[in-house]
């Protein structure tokens, strides 16, 4: 924005004036503004002042930022957690991993686990959980279509798994 | 309808009474809750992943020795009254039996019932595993919860963080997702307005406390249950322990506030037990809350021993099936509250009756 005063110059002070009810804004360039008298604090401190603001900025941006993370797995965001106060998944946890940092520290004080550790099981254990339900569903669909010695067949595969 | 007959021991066990200091605590239970890996949290999967989580644990639990001769329940299949007699006998949550009102019951939720330890599925996390023991025994009930645990881990795969733990729908139960409570009955420490100070010290040592049916249920009759606040940062074993050390503190305060109410106030005392039972013995009519609170001063009574030949094993068992959808299934139909009121009197009568003869 140009100076009011000399049209030539950036304006970088905002005089805000109050008479009789009638409030007037007035942007000077900082020479017209010491030509009027006006003591301003631009300058140096105008380094300062960009100094403060722009790492306000950048946490208002990082907030913005953090606010529209999405977890790739449940499309949960930041918003949608505030609200119900529930995550929506495993993967949330490594989403809002920072937000969930802090939380978990107010919550408990801590937000590093001490207790059980877990192991992931080996696949043939998982698999074996997995070949008895194909074989349940193999088996209703035997009876349904009466093949009762198939049936039979797998019952006895079942036992044998349990 | 359902019959709870046959689940194992009825699903009752923890009520027997035989469990240490069984008079001041009813039950102790704990409660872990898992997430199986590759589905959103049941409150977010959508009906078919539901669908499947139930039927990965349905596949996995006869390879679970911990649950066999246990019972499997499609909770979603049963009738509202049903889902209600299994959460007023503390099988399941309310949320898992579809009894908020915010919400019905979701597809998927099911519970499996074994002895003394349970797992519901498609509650708000995908597992809830369960152990509850009759009277004060934390140490028990971590041992069979924690065989149950390994066991279903090896066939399920639990959602892990190596920073934060076991990964929960809500962050209050990150980390060992334990939730270690006492059901206990405090009426001396109520009468003499002691409580409030117990109840405060409570909250200051991490600990918290609820009504008769946990998470947002009133306190009734004096019946606390009393359980660990925080689940991340201390180990199963400390949060147990400090639970233990807590609860063992009320115990002694509870007994302390009995001798002195006998001994400052001994006859008042006495003639309101006894107006109570003389109410639970003669009485036409009993609303569910009054029965609630004349059972808690004949549980004092008897375990002052001002009355006996009544056992707590029958006060525990009134306690259960003197609620409205154990009333209703007892009749075999459904009640209207004057009804149930009626019906609850009657059996109240019947049970004290077998018990200590009949009445006057």
């Amino acid at each position: 924005m140009l100076c009011d005063d000399c049209r030539e110059r950036d304006a970088t002070v905002t005089l805000t004036h109050a008479l009789k009810g009638e409030v007037s804004v007035t942007h000077l360039c900082q020479r017209c503004a010491a030509e009027r008298g006006l003591e301003t604090t631009a300058g140096t401190p105008f380094k300062n002042m960009i100094a403060d603001y722009l790492p306000a900025v950048q946490q208002q941006a990082a907030i913005a930022q953090a606010e529209a993370l999405q977890c790739a797995f449940c499309s949960m965001t930041l918003k949608d957690f505030r609200e119900s106060g529930r995550l929506g998944c495993a993967r949330c946890y490594t989403t809002f991993e920072q937000s969930l940092r802090a939380l978990l520290r107010r919550v408990h004080g801590n937000a590093r686990h001490v207790g059980r550790a877990y192991e992931s099981p080996p696949p043939d254990l998982l698999l074996e959980s997995t070949a008895l339900g194909e074989l349940r569903a193999r088996l209703s669909r035997a009876v349904a279509q009466e093949e009762f010695e198939v049936a039979a067949r797998i019952r006895d595969q079942i036992r044998d798994l349990e | 309808m359902f019959d709870p007959s046959l689940l194992p021991d009825g699903g009752l066990t923890w009520l027997d009474a035989s469990g240490d200091l069984s008079d001041i605590v009813l039950s102790t239970r704990i409660r872990l809750a898992r997430n199986i890996e590759g589905y959103a949290f049941a409150g977010r999967a959508r009906e078919g992943e539901r669908l499947r989580i139930w039927a990965q644990v349905r596949d996995a639990i006869p390879l679970v020795p911990a649950l066999s001769g246990g019972v499997m329940l499609r909770v979603d299949e049963l009738a509202g009254d049903d889902r209600e007699l299994l959460h007023e006998r503390h099988l399941i949550s309310r949320e898992l039996a579809g009894l908020e009102r915010s919400a019905g019951v979701r597809a998927g939720a099911a519970v499996c019932l074994g002895d003394g330890v349970g797992v519901m599925i498609n509650e708000e996390d995908h597992l809830r595993l369960q152990a509850v023991r009759s009277g004060f025994a934390l140490d028990p009930a971590m041992s069979a919860i924690g065989r149950l645990d390994d066991e279903l881990g090896r066939r399920v795969p639990y959602s892990f963080h190596r920073e934060f733990g076991y990964l929960t729908a809500c962050p209050t139960n990150t980390g060992t997702g334990m939730r270690a409570s006492v059901l206990i009955h405090l009426p001396g420490l109520v009468l003499t307005k002691e409580i409030s100070k117990v109840l405060a010290g409570l909250q200051q040592m991490g600990l918290t406390y609820r009504g008769l049916y946990g998470e947002g249920s009133e306190v009734l009759g004096s019946f606390f249950q009393i359980s660990n606040q925080t689940t991340l940062g201390r180990s199963e074993e400390e949060l147990i322990d400090h639970l233990a050390k807590v609860v063992r503190h009320v115990i002694q305060r509870e007994q302390e506030a009995r001798r002195v109410l006998w001994r400052d106030a001994g006859y008042i005392i006495e003639d309101k037990l006894f107006r109570a039972y003389g109410t639970l013995r003669y009485a036409r009519s009993l609303p569910f809350e009054e029965a609630m609170n004349l059972l808690s001063g004949v549980r004092l009574a008897v375990g002052m021993q001002r009355v006996t030949g009544l056992s707590v094993y029958t006060l525990n068992k009134l306690l259960i099936f003197s609620q409205p959808a154990h009333l209703a299934w007892r009749e075999g139909h459904e009640l209207t509250e004057a009804e149930a009121d009626i019906a609850r009197a009657r059996f109240v009568r019947q049970a004290l009756a077998d018990e200590v003869g009949p009445a006057l």
